[in-house]
């Protein structure tokens, strides 16, 4: 059975892990802004890692359920209600045919992840559903449109509920504004003074961010590199263009580009950026690829062992 | 291409490594890249492989490789290319038929007036160069193709044109390239065509490949409108 739209919200997306194998020819990989939010979803769920859930961004969205199944909730607190009453994330909760799911206005963070007991069904566009609006694909409709009202989002209907939350210590901080930078192969184009004021001040996030990437304003740093040759951009890389003002690239990044880089935000780093709101303030601080190969693999193992 | 630090292998993130092959865009160092792409793709746990004029990104399942063993598995890769072995296998010639005018290329007087031409020899020069897919960017499909004949090289328009409809063809400093779907975009546009650059339901989903040669082909007003060609699109 399905999901039915009320209320679209400002911007929900189903995504899956991305699609990925296609960046030769341009297209970007889509996917979920906070991946570790949404791997502890379908984890709650006992679903396949790639299961299809709904990014909501900033909330206003609003589901009817025409079917019992077991839903998991993960990142940001929406403010999400079942029947007018409150629900906390990172946890699992039994819905019922006719049930009213809400999500209002963040609390803190930004993007939830709604996961559905054997993920939403769609029919993948190569390979994936994730949802790139601007590229026109992936989605309900293939074409990478949000979600509309009216729009019916299925699942298997499943009567059988199990209560399971996420360990307290596996929750990622939202609140802690520091984000792991790996120091790039571009970083010694930035002089000593450039590199110390990057990882000293604290940088706004723009009004000008999305999925592509995070516009962030603050202390101008300049690269000795006069432009470099369009090159692969990998996911988190940090630009420093003209302005000297970085862009974090992040899930719907262009796939090639030639800003100098001074460095690359890891997969961990980019969900808790992805989750701070314009206005909010972070810090960069470096790390190396040996702790960021460490950090992911923690994370992973204690998604592992919790299944 | 000989020199001792290249290829230079260099990590960018714990799920990505940057291969540089060369300082300077050339045939041979593209080639070489292509290559080496193919090699690559067929290895177990490579995610993604991004290849540019100089350069391949590789992105790579964090669960299958550290940063020692992913560099091995490249480093065994390249060692089994022939570097001095550029010539491509297999290269394949895409031709691309454009009707070329001020209908559809509202820019083609100014880029005529720059290079102190005729809008007839700017036709002639942009289809009778042959020219090869460096980097695939921008947006899915769009093909960036080198290089254009001196006479034609021109700067990219001041202001952006916030809409440019899908199939122009366009030029920029020493490059040209057709749009695969409405986009924003600086180029200047010369003309257009009616063949799709991108299309999701097709085998290769995107009709230009790094490392294939490209060419241009006038055709009619005519032939472009039963070709399926739009008149419209600004």
């Amino acid at each position: 059975m399905a999901f039915k739209v009320i209320k679209p919200g400002l911007l929900a997306l189903l995504q899956d892990l991305g699609r990925h194998g296609h960046q030769s020819i341009g297209l970007t990989t889509g996917g979920p802004m906070d991946e570790i939010a949404f791997r502890w979803g379908n984890a709650l769920l006992d679903n396949d890692s790639n299961s299809a859930q709904i990014e909501i961004t900033f909330g206003m969205l609003t589901l009817e359920a025409q079917a019992a199944t077991s839903i998991a909730i993960t990142g940001a607190d929406l403010d999400a209600t079942l029947n007018d009453k409150s629900l906390t994330p990172w946890q699992t909760y039994a819905i019922k045919k006719g049930d009213v799911l809400a999500f209002h206005q963040p609390v803190w963070g930004l993007r939830a992840y709604l996961a559905v007991k054997g993920g939403f069904l769609c029919e993948p566009t190569l390979g994936s559903v994730a949802t790139v609006v601007r590229e026109k694909i992936g989605g309900l409709t293939g074409k990478g449109d949000k979600l509309q009202k009216g729009d019916v989002l299925a699942y298997q209907t499943c009567h059988e509920h199990q209560q399971r939350s996420v360990p307290r210590l596996a929750i990622p901080h939202y609140g802690n504004k520091e984000i792991p930078v790996i120091l790039g192969y571009q970083y010694q184009s930035f002089s000593a003074l450039d590199r110390a004021n990057f990882f000293s001040s604290d940088y706004v996030v723009s009004s000008h961010s999305d999925r592509m990437g995070y516009r962030l304003e603050g202390k101008a740093i300049h690269s000795e590199l006069n432009g470099i040759i369009s090159e692969g951009i990998a996911y988190g890389a940090i630009q420093i263009p003209k302005d000297g003002q970085p862009i974090v690239l992040l899930q719907d990044r262009q796939t090639i580009g030639g800003y100098p880089k001074i460095g690359c935000v890891t997969r961990v780093g980019g969900g808790i950026l992805a989750q701070q709101k314009p206005g909010d303030r972070i810090q960069f601080t470096p790390i190396t690829v040996d702790q960021a190969e460490r950090e992911r693999h923690l994370q992973m193992a204690r998604l592992a062992q919790w299944r | 291409m000989s020199h001792d630090n290249f290829p230079n292998l260099a990590m960018v993130s714990n799920q990505a490594c940057l291969l540089t092959f060369s300082q300077v865009i050339s045939e041979a160092t593209s080639n070489y890249i292509v290559q080496v792409t193919q090699h690559l793709s067929t290895l177990a746990g490579i995610v993604d492989l991004v290849p540019s004029y100089t350069t391949l990104l590789v992105v790579f399942n964090d669960d299958d490789y550290d940063r020692f063993a992913i560099f091995k598995a490249i480093n065994q890769a390249i060692d089994a290319i022939d570097p001095n072995d550029f010539s491509l296998k297999d290269q394949r010639e895409v031709v691309i038929p454009v009707y070329y005018g001020k209908e559809v290329g509202p820019d083609i007087e100014d880029v005529a007036k720059h290079c102190k031409l005729s809008v007839d020899e700017v036709i002639k020069h942009h289809h009778e160069t042959t020219y090869r897919a460096y980097a695939i960017g921008f947006t899915p499909g769009f093909a960036f193709l080198g290089n254009t004949p001196e006479e034609l090289h021109v700067p990219r328009k001041t202001t952006p044109r916030l809409k440019v409809p899908i199939g122009s063809v366009a030029l920029a400093e020493n490059q040209t390239a057709v749009y695969p779907s409405v986009t924003p975009g600086g180029w200047q546009i010369i003309g257009r065509t009616p063949v799709n650059l991108i299309d999701w339901g097709s085998e290769n989903l995107a009709l230009i490949a790094i490392g294939d040669s490209v060419r241009f082909e006038p055709i009619s007003r005519d032939e472009f409108l039963v070709l399926g060609g739009q008149l419209d699109g600004f």
